[in-house]
């Protein structure tokens, strides 16, 4: 996969003081493709994003970038790069227009050049007629495809988006995903996008799934979930890990305690049902029973739950001052 | 790895990274009412207030602390206020995220940097200029005569005026770049800018003796109130105790290279507030 490898990160490694926000990361995006960072708060994807975006140096490993290596040349990077931040980078107090020309000039375009090519981003973002508002008017949505109309107003090829979806609502993050699918398909532009929503991952070509600064699982969502085997199985009971124990004891098969629940994957899901209720009448307060979900593959593979209070390390250094 | 890396391109031309950066500035000035309302009010108000105090007044029979003697400190200390606020909207700018965006460009760090204060040096030499020109119509209305000056006396002071700027500006970003709230700055302010103001020879004279001379002649902003000092007034180096036009000059633009090359310096250092 190396020749048409977008992003090659081999055995990154990045610590904040005393946190390893990621620990010996190695994987790759291929070109023309809509790559998924996916992992809850503190899984290292947000810090992984300010490595690739070149906004934090590497300490640890090696990433190359569309053929550059990002230790050395993040100047070459950054020229084929759009990025698009969670807190956005486009100036409030400045206009549509006056956001996307001076972003331009940043980028060392110019001119008429630089003017067609910022009215061709405006009305493919369907933003020609709010081009004179000022960025403060604007809703969450429109301000996110401003940012996406500075993002790849260079023509990058590799375009960046930490969190895209923070703040839209769902129609607006419907456009956003329609949109990254035309940039992928029309522009052949690399895409690569760090979430928390597991549904979002869905809708991308492969998904990387990190927790704890680690990668845990990589593949297209169909794989992932095929990876799973079978159908997920969730009983929930008072005291899970005697009732784990239990069913492990009779049936020889696994079951996991996530979140004071017992878990099972078994193919044919519906047939465990009565046997699980049956060997344990009184200890079964509910169950479920489900197609796994991108959720049963981040617990299948970690062994966590996607949102689990207790998990919460911090992903960045601490912000001591915070107004 | 390192087998298929291709050859770096060349990077984006700096010059128009400097005004595209520097227009910004200016816009988001002219934008904001309550900055306009502050930049016209402050002269004015300094204007009236040090006219009314210090009109014809006389300190102690014969001294010269009288109106003419403070304009050049009050015009310092306009540029240094203005210039300083103006930077530190650094921290604004880091909070609000546009700085990620302007730090991930393929852009010299040093266009952006020199973006920034020379935004906010113009800004700072819009207030001076109309604290020069209320000085001037002072004069022109027979009030007072504060500014003994020819055509060439005010283009000199325009001049150093903008050096000044340029160093204090770059010195407001120094010491913005690393924090991460205006709250902090306020500390800087009165333990560090105010006393710089106070020793530049714009309130004392320049013959204070002991450790406070010292001070105000290791100052380098005093240089640049005695700089303005003999373009405005109509003064005598060796009565008042001025160093030479020509020193006055060379620190003033030592002191803008140094900062500038400081600020430099200190936007390739990374910092935490940068990870928004």
């Amino acid at each position: 996969m190396s020749s048409s490898s977008a992003v090659i990160i081999s055995h990154l490694a990045h610590r904040y003081g005393e946190h390893e926000a990621i620990r010996d990361l190695s994987f790759s995006v291929a070109e023309r493709e809509i790559f998924a960072i996916l992992g809850p708060n503190g899984s290292g994807k947000t810090t992984l994003f300010r490595v690739l975006s070149t906004l934090i140096p590497i300490q640890q490993g090696d990433v190359q970038i569309l053929g550059y290596d990002l230790r050395r040349q993040p100047a070459a990077i950054r020229s084929q790069l759009g990025v698009v931040f969670q807190a956005p980078s486009i100036d409030k107090k400045l206009t549509v227009l006056e956001n996307v020309i001076h972003h331009g000039r940043l980028y060392g375009l110019g001119g008429r050049a630089l003017h067609n090519r910022a009215e061709e981003m405006l009305s493919r973002l369907g933003l020609a007629d709010r081009r004179r508002d000022l960025v403060e008017k604007l809703s969450g949505g429109l301000r996110r495809r401003v940012e996406l109309a500075t993002g790849m107003l260079h023509q990058p090829r590799l375009l960046l988006l930490d969190e895209p979806s923070t703040g839209l609502d769902p129609g607006a993050r419907s456009d956003l995903w329609q949109y990254l699918e035309q940039v992928r398909d029309n522009d052949g532009v690399t895409v690569v996008v760090t979430t928390h929503l597991l549904e979002e991952a869905e809708r991308t070509d492969r998904i990387a799934i990190m927790h704890k600064g680690q990668l845990s699982a990589l593949g297209t969502p169909h794989e992932l979930q095929a990876a799973v085997g079978g159908d997920a199985i969730t009983i929930r009971t008072k005291d899970a890990a005697a009732l784990a124990a239990g069913i492990r004891e009779k049936f020889n098969i696994p079951a996991m305690v996530v979140d004071s629940s017992v878990r099972l994957e078994q193919p044919n899901g519906h047939q465990w049902i009565p046997r699980l209720v049956e060997a344990f009448p009184d200890a079964t307060e509910a169950i479920t029973l489900g197609k796994p979900t991108l959720e049963d593959v981040f617990i299948h593979f970690t062994g966590h739950r996607f949102w689990d209070e207790n998990d919460q390390e911090e992903d960045q250094p601490k912000k001591k001052k915070k107004h | 790895m390192a087998t298929n890396v291709q050859p770096t391109p060349a990077s984006v031309p700096a010059l128009p990274v400097v005004f595209t950066l520097c227009e910004r500035e200016l816009v988001r000035f002219f934008r904001q009412s309550n900055r306009v309302f502050g930049a016209l009010g402050q002269p004015i108000i300094f204007w009236l207030l040090f006219g009314a105090g210090l009109r014809g007044a006389q300190v102690g029979g014969g001294s010269n602390l009288d109106y003419a003697h403070f304009f050049p400190g009050t015009l310092v200390m306009i540029l240094l206020f203005t210039a300083i606020f103006a930077t530190i909207s650094i921290i604004e700018d880091r909070r609000e995220g546009f700085l990620q965006g302007v730090l991930v460009a393929p852009v010299p760090r040093w266009s952006m940097v020199m973006g920034k204060i020379l935004g906010g040096a113009l800004i700072a030499m819009l207030q001076g200029i109309i604290f020069l020109f209320l000085g001037w119509l002072t004069g022109a209305l027979g009030w007072a005569s504060i500014l003994q000056t020819s055509l060439g006396g005010v283009i000199g002071a325009i001049a150093l005026m903008f050096v000044i700027s340029i160093a204090l500006t770059a010195l407001g970003f120094l010491i913005a770049w690393r924090m991460d709230s205006t709250q902090g700055f306020h500390a800087i302010m009165s333990v560090f800018l105010l006393p710089m103001w106070l020793l530049s020879g714009a309130f004392f004279p320049m013959d204070v003796s002991g450790w406070l001379g010292w001070v105000i002649r290791i100052n380098p902003l005093t240089y640049g109130v005695a700089g303005l000092r003999y373009y405005l007034q109509n003064v005598n180096a060796i009565v008042d105790h001025l160093p030479s036009i020509s020193t006055c000059w060379l620190v003033t633009l030592v002191f803008a290279g140094l900062t500038f090359a400081a600020s430099w310096w200190i936007a390739g250092t990374r910092s935490t507030g940068d990870l928004l």
